[in-house]
């Protein structure tokens, strides 16, 4: 703790006069660029429209209320659909993430020339939302569940693959030199020392990337993607505030349904 | 065994329209193609404002979100709140949680207009669960002594939250900070395909056009502000915590 002398008398400070300026201009930073950024936010607000909301606000929940029940029985084929893309896209992304997590961990990599394209993958997947993979794909493929499942995939591959790579990374190294001892072969060390030592993490990762998936699939459809999207695309486009309403309780009850579900098999893999 | 069935059924109701696929693949050559000569040139300006509109909305939206996330947060952790209190911040935070972006994006454009203020109540009402419930579990496991001895000095109870509790959980709230900071800015370029401002219109503009260079060009930028986001955040984070 920096003293400071005056008069004789020493003067205990919190910080020294460098890092209290340090500290004040940060601050300073900060809250230049929150205003420049609000200004910015600001001018591009057309603030009547604003001022309107609490009035757009009540009317849009008088419209909503009640829901239209019985627009549920559209419902349930969107909601298995959705159900669908993610699981399906989720295993597929397992499917591919796998062999990029054994090539980008640094004790299972058959070269190092192979990290940096594992890493490019990892790194290329995670950057771009699944919504614009789902842009990109209904763009190729055209619009249904096929672009879903892949835009699923592609954007969760490199969330597993990172999390998986990480736990091969940590493995404990005796049962592989072990199993190396006996003689055994590249894909048998493979198959009896690292495999078994990552089932875990790698249950714990899907079922957590379900959990996202479920989320993330709900609303693929507002770019053409399929699923549940699609009817709610379709209801705010023509207005349709009471199946807006079951629509939107729907995909809550979905939400729900998942965290249970993925509690479950967590504590079951545990 | 139900699993197979499952699969079975989940696989059987995916209708695929292969010639469709088929055709697509020649489409998606022409993407990558596109990547190998990202044209940044032709819609610069576009590209630029909507880039400028999505940082500009990913700051003011996490300053938002974590001033209200503060008190959401502390009235969530159930070793400092009553239990009503206790409900109703958890209730919030589930609300924020269950919806994805996208939609309360979507019902945000409706209350306050198409344009970036709608984009930034959407991420500052997203930022709220995330920070409020991960906060909230740290101050569920503070080292309870410290407030104890607070109190004991005759504090109030706003004094005990400042003094006592505040201290213990700053590392992880300027960690958190700089995380939702980091997914701020990767969901701002998602929004603006439903009208909440930011970079996501012209992607999807570029998308529908069939404009892939331009696409390209706009996903490269993406990809190289948040890897400089995360680069940055690391050292921030070092330098912090």
């Amino acid at each position: 703790m920096p003293v400071l002398e005056r008069d004789g008398e020493p003067i205990w400070r919190r910080r020294t006069g460098t890092a209290a300026l340090g500290r004040w201009l940060a601050w300073l930073t900060v809250v230049l660029t929150l205003v420049v950024a609000w200004r910015y936010v600001s001018q591009q607000t057309i603030w009547e429209f604003v001022w309107d909301g609490p009035r757009q606000a009540a009317d849009l929940v008088t419209r909503m209320l009640p829901p239209e029940w019985s627009y549920m029985d559209h419902l349930w084929r969107p909601l298995w659909d959705t159900v669908n893309i993610a699981t399906l896209g989720t295993l597929l992304a397992l499917l591919l993430a796998t062999p990029v997590a054994f090539l980008a961990a640094r004790n299972t990599t058959p070269t190092w020339l192979m990290r940096p394209p594992a890493l490019l993958v990892i790194v290329g997947s995670r950057s771009i939302n699944s919504i614009i993979w789902a842009l990109l794909l209904v763009a190729i493929f055209g619009p249904g569940l096929f672009a879903g499942i892949l835009a699923i995939a592609f954007r969760s591959i490199g969330f597993i693959a990172k999390l998986l790579y990480e736990a091969i990374e940590e493995i404990d190294t005796d049962p592989v030199e072990a199993i190396t001892a006996t003689g055994a072969a590249r894909s048998q060390v493979m198959l009896w020392g690292i495999v078994p030592q990552i089932m875990s993490a790698f249950a714990g990762i899907a079922v957590f990337r379900w959990d996202i998936n479920i989320r993330e699939a709900t609303v693929l459809g507002l770019v053409g993607a399929g699923g549940i999207g699609l009817q709610l695309d379709a209801s705010v486009a023509s207005l349709q505030w009471a199946r807006v309403a079951l629509i939107l309780l729907s995909i809550i009850a979905l939400v729900l349904l998942s965290e249970i579900v993925s509690a479950r098999l967590r504590a079951a893999s545990n | 065994m139900a699993a197979l069935c499952y699969l079975l059924l989940a696989c059987l109701t995916i209708d695929v329209d292969w010639t469709r696929a088929a055709q697509g693949l020649e489409r998606g050559a022409r993407f990558l193609a596109g990547f190998s000569r990202p044209d940044f040139l032709t819609r610069w300006s576009d590209i630029s404002q909507g880039l400028l509109e999505s940082l500009a909305m990913t700051a003011v939206a996490t300053c938002i979100g974590v001033l209200i996330s503060l008190p959401v947060a502390v009235g969530a952790a159930r070793n400092v709140a009553p239990l009503p209190i206790y409900f109703s911040c958890r209730f919030v935070i589930v609300l924020s949680r269950s919806f994805h972006e996208l939609i309360v994006a979507i019902l945000f454009v409706v209350l306050v207009g198409f344009g970036p203020l709608a984009g930034v109540l959407t991420l500052s009402f997203a930022s709220i669960g995330f920070i409020a419930k991960l906060l909230a579990e740290e101050i569920e496991s503070i080292d309870r002594d410290q407030v104890e001895a607070i109190r004991s000095s005759g504090a109030s109870w706003p004094q005990r939250m400042i003094f006592g509790v505040l201290p213990q959980v700053t590392p992880r709230l300027t960690g958190l900070t700089v995380y939702r900071l980091d997914i701020n800015f990767r969901e701002s370029a998602i929004i603006g395909v439903v009208g909440a401002g930011g970079i996501g219109a012209t992607i999807n503009t570029a998308f529908d056009r069939y404009e892939y260079d331009t696409a390209a060009a706009i996903l490269l930028l993406i990809i190289a502000i948040v890897l400089a986001g995360e680069y940055g955040s690391g050292w921030l984070r070092q330098r912090l915590i």
